[in-house]
């Protein structure tokens, strides 16, 4: 799966060919610097590794300095690998932009880390439904029920879902819609919600795995 | 939010006639029927405008039959093709919602400057 590494900027909405109003968010894709190319018979599988947005060169320590310069390419913050590049193509150091891997039109996944919650209860974080709210019932209304058994199991099953910390996952998308490419502002416009806050780092890949 | 507003640059309309709650407006509203398109015009009194940069609408209102007509247009939408002011109101208020109460001589009297 080809993709691009990106931040996101923001939420906007705006009109399409039919006057329509499309809700967009809006991330900066790019420019990425291809940082390592792996190969099957070096490392057991095909992959590209792409690096974005520049790293104060104080902050870089000795041996990922030492990739960089292997790659001759200034400091990055992000590194990740992407499969399914053509590896044929690229050479240590190109530069990958938006509009040589997305085009208006085309279905793509976001991953990124979701907002954090915090301690969460079940009904926010499962969806449970809650308690009665009438009938003779007090601090009920939020409450999970029963979590099992008394006498059999005598335990709780591992997996019961409860209260707890909620968000700052990894989260995928699938299938969003490419709206507009942006090139000389490397943005790209993507219909609906992307995981995370704003300038949060995504990943973004061609297609819906 | 510099680049969200370099995106919404390109959306917005610079040449929208300036209008307050309380106008008189003539709306030319592009409609699709099949095929063809048509301009579709819609007059009222302006009750209402909110939202800012690509989020601004403002609510139109008129009486056609007896009922209480409104509609909501989004200000940059490019299916309005231009707007025609037709009578200049001073009201002193900025949402004219209690016009939906009154009756026609009413409003005439209220939104005339």
């Amino acid at each position: 799966m080809t993709g691009i590494l990106g931040k996101k900027i923001g939420m906007t909405s705006i009109f399409d060919e039919h006057g329509e109003v499309i809700p967009c968010t809006i991330i900066e894709a790019g420019p990425c610097h291809v940082t390592q190319i792996k190969t099957k018979e070096t490392d057991g599988y095909d992959a590209i590794q792409l690096a974005f947005e520049v790293k104060k060169e104080r902050t870089v320590n000795k041996p990922l300095k030492g990739h960089f310069a292997h790659a001759g390419v200034t400091p990055k913050k992000l590194l990740r690998e992407f499969k399914g590049f053509d590896l044929s193509k690229f050479k240590l150091g190109d530069e990958i932009k938006v509009d040589t891997i997305f085009s208006k039109g085309d279905i793509i996944s976001v991953a990124g880390k979701s907002k954090g919650r915090g301690f969460q209860g079940v009904v926010k974080r499962h969806h449970f439904g809650g308690g009665p709210k009438t009938h003779g019932q007090s601090d009920r209304v939020r409450a999970p029920g029963s979590i099992g058994g008394s006498s059999y199991p005598s335990r709780v099953f591992k997996g019961q879902r409860m209260g707890g910390r909620m968000g700052n996952t990894r989260t995928t998308v699938k299938n969003l819609k490419v709206v507009q490419v942006i090139t000389e502002s490397n943005l790209l416009l993507i219909k609906g919600a992307v995981p995370g806050h704003i300038n949060c780092y995504v990943e973004i890949h061609k297609g819906s795995r | 939010m510099e680049k969200i507003k370099l995106v919404e640059a390109t959306q917005l309309k610079t040449n929208i006639t300036p209008f307050k709650p309380g106008d008189t407006i003539n709306v030319h509203v592009k409609v699709v029927e099949g095929e063809k398109e048509r301009i579709q015009q819609f007059q009222g009194v302006v009750i209402g405008r909110r939202g800012g940069g690509m989020n601004a609408t403002f609510t139109v209102r008129k009486v056609t039959d007896g009922v209480g007509v409104e509609r909501i247009f989004p200000l940059h939408s490019p299916r309005i093709a231009k707007i025609d002011m037709v009578k200049e109101g001073r009201v002193r208020r900025a949402k004219l919602y209690y016009l939906r109460k009154l009756a026609a001589k009413q409003i005439r009297q209220k939104t005339s400057a």
